[in-house]
């Protein structure tokens, strides 16, 4: 590509594969108490990150 | 089915794609950017009309079949995909706030809890309570094996003895249970001395401490209770614990308000004091407040957060260790679909529980009546509230269904939209504005990396 340049190409549809385990951390817990980013949270399925 | 959105805006020097439903983020040349314009409703040879003052044909044909390509690939305008799947089906709790203490040290003006008793009796949790709220998480826990329990108040180290011990407690309950519980505290660093920093840093995966930057911006708000400024007691203190966290994870949070609008002011007071890991939030108050933040302060806010991105940037060169919490984005190792879909969990996989042993969807909750789900003794008796609170997603919220931010911040804070709306399934306008602009810092951050 010598126009875009593409900083993730993983698919948010195919984490339903495997998503849902809820072992990831609380997203209130983790800093803010008063607003919702989940963006900066790490999963914690084993099975999504050996992919 | 019709094709999916995508959002694109310029900052920091890079044109930027999101694209809503894959996920995906493309750092794109302006040709692309302008195609984009034009892509899903006008043919190539209308595109060429269009451009070519601007670019040869060439190059428009290049770029074109270049968006083509994501597009095959399903990694721009990738349609929508069903996340309604039956969430918590079990009912599985992992996450606490467990407020050991409604009772605190400060009287900050802006406080949700009321100056620590979260509008009732000051009060102190005891030990048999906080006992049978740790039971209460491994025994409603199904397979998770990680919960996560948050020491809170008001002030939880006015009641550290029992924190100790509650911790203590817990590395029981692991081995008999096979859990492993991640302790974290939130405090505003006042009590902070050699025993309990010790303590923390060998026991809490994370502590919270509170500070809100400047001097005189931290010591209007944040008063002792004699009227003095807290500034000049806790940041020694602060320094102190973080000093002795090494790798360990600390965040040093703050609150901002329309008294202080330059806030990345106080966020560099932050990183002068060498406090590196930060968070400053927008404070949830009343809006007939005069420091509350309201919708002629939103476009300064905007500014100041794309002012701060500059900043960070240029700080984060020579010193890669410098976090704000609202400017990290994990593109690859992010949270699933369902994760994104739901949030923060509250009412559902995540409660507060007060000193009483009162169960609560969070503590932004704790205290309104209506809210109450239930206590230790009964457990969760209100099950429709339960059902309220599981069912309030990105797919139920009519705001969110076509918002690009979605599946970043998750439909954001139900309590936020319930005090400014009066309605969890409706969120706080001003709170996506300044989390869209966020998230767009965020993303050119990483695309200048």
């Amino acid at each position: 590509m010598e126009y875009i340049k593409t900083l993730t190409n993983r698919k948010l549809k195919d984490s339903l594969t495997y998503g849902g385990c809820g072992e990831c951390q609380t997203s209130c817990q983790s800093a803010c108490k008063t607003s919702c980013t989940v963006g900066n949270q790490k999963c914690e399925n084993k099975k999504a990150n050996k992919k | 089915m019709s094709k999916g959105n995508i959002h694109k805006f310029y900052l920091n020097e890079k044109y930027i794609v999101v694209d809503v439903n894959s996920g995906s983020v493309h750092v794109v040349d302006q040709i692309v950017y302008d195609i984009l314009d034009y892509y899903l409703n006008y043919g190539i040879d209308e595109i060429i009309d269009k451009l070519n003052s601007r670019y040869s044909t060439e190059m428009i044909l290049n770029a074109y079949e270049e968006i083509k390509l994501l597009e095959e690939e399903e990694l721009i305008f990738s349609k929508d995909f069903n996340t309604s799947i039956e969430y918590n089906k079990d009912n599985v709790i992992k996450a606490m706030c467990l407020h050991v203490a409604h009772d605190c040290n400060l009287k900050c003006r802006y406080c949700f809890a009321s100056q620590g008793n979260f509008k009732g009796q000051r009060k102190l949790m005891d030990l048999e309570t906080g006992m049978k709220a740790l039971d209460f998480l491994v025994e409603n826990s199904g397979n998770r094996r990680n919960l996560e329990v948050d020491f809170f108040g008001g002030e939880p180290l006015m009641n550290f003895e029992v924190v100790k011990d509650l911790v203590s407690y817990g590395r029981k309950l692991e081995e008999k249970s096979n859990k492993h519980f991640r302790f974290t505290i939130t405090t505003n660093a006042l009590l902070l001395n050699d025993e309990n920093m010790n303590f923390i840093n060998e026991n809490m995966d994370n502590v919270v401490l509170s500070l809100d930057g400047r001097k005189a911006v931290n010591d209007y708000m944040r008063m002792t209770l004699n009227d003095g400024g807290s500034y000049d007691i806790i940041v020694p203190k602060i320094k102190e614990m973080i000093e002795r966290r090494k790798n360990k994870d600390y965040y040093v949070r703050g609150t901002f308000t329309s008294k202080n609008l330059d806030f990345s002011q106080d966020c560099l007071e932050y990183y002068n004091h060498g406090f590196k890991n930060i968070s400053i939030e927008p404070v949830v108050t009343n809006p007939n407040e005069d420091y509350a933040i309201r919708e002629e302060h939103i476009e300064r806010i905007l500014k100041e957060y794309e002012d701060f991105s500059k900043k960070y940037m240029e700080l984060k060169k020579n010193d890669p260790e410098f976090l704000f919490f609202h400017f990290m984005i994990d593109l690859n190792q992010g949270p699933c679909a369902v994760k994104k879909s739901v949030g923060c969990g509250a009412g559902s996989e995540y409660i507060a529980v007060t000193p009483e042993g009162d169960i609560y969807p969070c503590h932004q909750f704790v205290g309104e009546e209506e809210f109450k789900m239930g206590t230790l003794e009964s457990g969760i008796i209100n099950t429709d509230l339960r059902e309220k609170f599981k069912k309030a997603n990105v797919n139920t919220k009519d705001k969110c269904k076509t918002c690009w931010a979605k599946f970043y911040c998750s439909g954001g804070c139900h309590a936020n939209a319930y005090y400014s709306n009066n309605d969890i399934l409706k969120p706080h306008d001003l709170s996506c504005e300044m989390e869209k602009k966020r998230l767009e810092c965020a993303l050119s951050i990483l695309a200048n990396e």
